[in-house]
């Protein structure tokens, strides 16, 4: 996606042809080396420098993802003879009540890893982008993108902790006179995916921020002081300038988010394990079990396929979305 | 990266291109599907190179034991070290992971190059079928293992048809577990109980009694892996023959989870649940906060296994007690779950000779018995004519080996539900119980479920 936006010269079309198409392998070959501009000039010897980049990209990431398409096709344990199953896999994934409870558990984790970390992203970025300068801006930036650079196998421990019967969260309310709301956060069926949504939105809000913030600051100042020579407030300064110029932010914010929602593993699986029964469960976790605790390599791959073309169906749409109208 | 991504002067892309983009994405795989990968699995799938002659031999030469076993138990490393000591020229390289990651990659590692020689084995029957392990039926001829009471190696042997209980050796135990209920005596005193109960009844007393004097009756996990199967398997082992439990966790045909017994059960953990005998928080709690808040005295009773036996006598000395649990009358006939320490020899194994020669050391040496009950707190097992070592007398690990010898010559033990398949315990154990305790599944609907899910595992 973002990738055709790199791989254009004024507006010429490049020549490269190594253009990723897949959901989760975006993120991936992100980390290949960035593929050189091509000109007709330089054509062959272009290719030559991408070589190697394309022989990582397609061993790595290529064939992995044809491996798993294959291995849908099949019912297998992983080690024994495999049998040939048609798109009996896909029917399972399709229509067994339990697994589309679970791909909806990640449409739910969709509200607390994008919309609220960039709802809460904008406010905090437009208050911050003022004192952006001084000392405390780099502050205020730093401990904002602090969740980022924690391990999310960390941010999950440490927060179960805080939602623990005896953690800070129950503390707090105690101390305030709200004991009769404390609970098991993260042990009750009611609270557990709302609770795993919150450690999402506080680790997600920080990169969100730090897009939004470096996007504010490329605003034209001269914008802001014709909006404020029209006489306009914070509020209308806002909608009327910062949101419609953060446009591609927003878009790359919820790219972002959106992907980490549908294909959440970490933090579910260290935080909860998916329960209490399957009130926490996400496909990423379930593809896993799947896979290595009940061995049936082709039903998770399967979901996987079908977990892919969700990241794209739902990411698709943002991607044109936030580049229209420019 | 984030900057090319953010960079406002770029141009939007031209349309025709990214159209140009899908298909490939969708063609490629599916010409390259076209070329005819082979099946997955089918290349060498039955390749034990472990030919070898059978030899209960050493030997003089320098071996290294490659050996695969459980994190948080330091048991395997204190006997490999020991075997070293007695015997120089072997070598081990021991491999922990955590019991789910192990269960995970087992089929893997023995599969692969460098199969361990040494592995504690989940449930072995999906290893077997593919030829992962090792037949040790030739060691039981050549060690005379037949000797061993046949009670302890029965759940290590699995037929040509996948059922447990007869056919080949596929492992041996380190230790032999028992399970039962661990108590604060402390807290017992506080609630007036003077001896261990002696039926289901007696012990339902001792709840309400904590639960009235404001004593947590019951700390149990049940976070992650159901902790509660412990007393639910523990009532379900009292309310019918244990032989049918067996039956259903060795695959025989026609066994079924759906009995009444079962449902009994469940109907006496959803009335426990209810009256709060397990703490609010149960689905919360994982394994290690259960054992780090009974050692401080939050609550009476434990469901546990013998293996936690050493660690209570160093956290709690002399203020823990242990009991197996009790039979529905006086008079009735003592069951618990108990299961080996299961450790087998892959199929791949480099070394499968010197491996069971290990193996047979381990029951039979009397410094490694006295690792086995000091370090794993179980009973050694091995031939019955050997004496089992001594325990400090009033320590727990000393009730605890009393249980398992208790247990033995009552012939009560029975398997672990949780082992019937690879995943029922993650699949429907697990995830039911957590319904069953906040009221969200029925003990008729919990019992159907597990049943459900078991017949699912086994069309497969």
């Amino acid at each position: 996606m973002t990738q055709a936006a790199q791989g254009t010269t004024r507006g010429r079309p490049a020549k490269t042809s190594s253009r990723r198409t897949a959901g989760p392998a975006q993120v991936w070959a992100g980390r290949v080396p960035r593929v050189l501009r091509g000109t007709s000039r330089a054509r062959w010897s272009g290719w030559l420098f991408v070589l190697p980049a394309l022989a990582m990209y397609g061993f790595f990431v290529l064939k992995p993802l044809l491996t798993t398409f294959q291995y849908t096709l099949y019912r297998w344990d992983g080690i024994g003879p495999s049998q040939w199953a048609g798109l009996d896999n896909y029917r399972t994934v399709l229509t067994d009540p339990d697994l589309l409870e679970i791909i909806l558990h990640a449409f739910v984790l969709i509200v607390f890893f994008s919309f609220v970390p960039v709802a809460l992203g904008l406010l905090v970025a437009s208050l911050i982008h003022r004192v952006t300068r001084g000392p405390l801006g780099t502050a205020a930036r730093t401990v904002l993108f602090l969740p980022q650079v924690i391990p999310l196998v960390a941010a999950g421990i440490a927060w179960s902790w805080v939602l623990s019967t005896t953690g800070m969260v129950n503390q707090v309310l105690n101390a305030v006179g709200l004991g009769r709301y404390s609970r098991a956060w993260l042990g009750e069926f009611d609270t557990a995916l709302p609770a795993v949504g919150v450690i999402g939105a506080w680790v997600l809000l920080g990169l969100c921020t730090i897009l939004l913030v470096t996007g504010i600051s490329k605003i034209d100042p001269a914008l802001y002081e014709a909006a404020r020579i029209d006489g306009a407030g914070s509020v209308r300064e806002f909608f009327a300038v910062t949101l419609p110029s953060l446009r591609r932010e927003i878009g790359i914010c919820l790219t972002v988010t959106v992907i980490a929602a549908l294909a959440s593993f970490d933090i579910v699986y260290i935080s909860t394990s998916g329960g209490p029964g399957t009130a926490t469960t996400v496909p990423g976790l379930e593809i896993y079990r799947l896979a290595f605790a009940q061995r049936q390599v082709g039903l998770a791959s399967a979901l996987a396929v079908v977990l892919m073309l969700l990241v794209l169906v739902c990411v698709l749409p943002i991607q044109r979305l936030s580049r229209e109208g420019k | 990266m984030y900057e090319g991504m953010t960079g406002r002067t770029t141009p939007p892309p031209c349309r025709g291109f990214r159209r140009a983009r899908v298909i490939p994405a969708v063609a490629v795989p599916l010409a390259l599907l076209a070329a005819a990968c082979s099946a997955p699995g089918s290349g060498d799938t039955d390749s034990a190179s472990g030919d070898s002659a059978v030899s209960t031999s050493l030997g003089k030469g320098k071996v290294t034991l490659r050996m695969y076993a459980e994190t948080g138990f330091p048991l395997a490393k204190a006997l490999a070290d020991e075997f070293t000591r007695q015997h120089p020229n072997v070598t081990f390289k021991v491999r922990e992971d955590q019991f789910t990651v192990l269960v995970e990659n087992a089929p893997r590692v023995l599969a692969g190059d460098n199969a361990p020689d040494v592995i504690r084995l989940p449930t072995m029957v999906d290893l077997v079928k593919d030829g992962l392990l090792k037949n040790l039926d030739p060691y039981v001829k050549a060690y005379g293992w037949d000797k061993f009471p046949a009670s302890q190696l029965a759940q290590l042997r699995v037929d040509k048809n996948g059922q447990r209980g007869s056919g080949p050796l596929y492992g041996t135990g380190l230790g032999y577990s028992v399970t039962g209920v661990f108590f604060n005596k402390d807290l017992a005193k506080k609630v007036g109980m003077t001896r261990p109960p002696t039926t289901v009844a007696e012990f339902e007393g001792l709840l309400a009694k904590a639960k009235k004097d404001g004593v947590q009756p019951i700390v149990q996990f049940n976070k992650n892996t159901a902790g509660i199967n412990f007393p639910y398997q523990a009532l379900q082992n009292q309310f019918a023959d244990p032989a049918r439990v067996n039956d259903w966790v060795f695959q025989k045909p026609g066994a079924t989870f759906d009995t009444p017994a079962s449902v009994k059960a469940a109907q006496t953990i959803e009335k426990w649940a209810k009256a709060g005998y397990f703490t609010k928080d149960a689905n919360a709690m994982d394994y290690t906060t259960m054992v780090g808040d009974f050692t401080k005295g939050r609550g009476l009773f434990m469901f546990n296994g013998d293996w936690e036996s050493a660690n209570l006598d160093t956290k709690m000395p002399g203020n823990v007690g242990f009991f197996l649990f009790p039979a529905e009358t006086a008079t009735g006939r003592l069951v618990a779950m108990s299961s080996p320490n299961t450790f087998g020899i892959g199929a791949r194994a480099k070394h499968p000779n010197e491996a069971a020669f290990f193996l047979n050391w381990l029951h039979t040496d009397p410094k490694a018995r006295k690792i086995l009950v000091d370090v794993g707190g179980s009973s050694p097992g091995g031939p019955a004519g050997l004496a089992v070592p001594e325990a400090k007398e009033g320590s727990v690990l000393a009730s605890t080996l009393r249980a398992s010898q208790q247990l033995a010559a009552e012939n009560g033990a029975v398997d672990f539900t949780a082992n019937a398949t690879g995943s029922i315990f993650a699949s429907a154990i697990t995830p039911e119980l957590q319904k069953l305790v906040v009221g969200q599944q029925t003990p008729e609907g919990y019992v159907k479920a597990v049943q459900k899910e078991y017949e699912k595992e086994l069309s497969q």
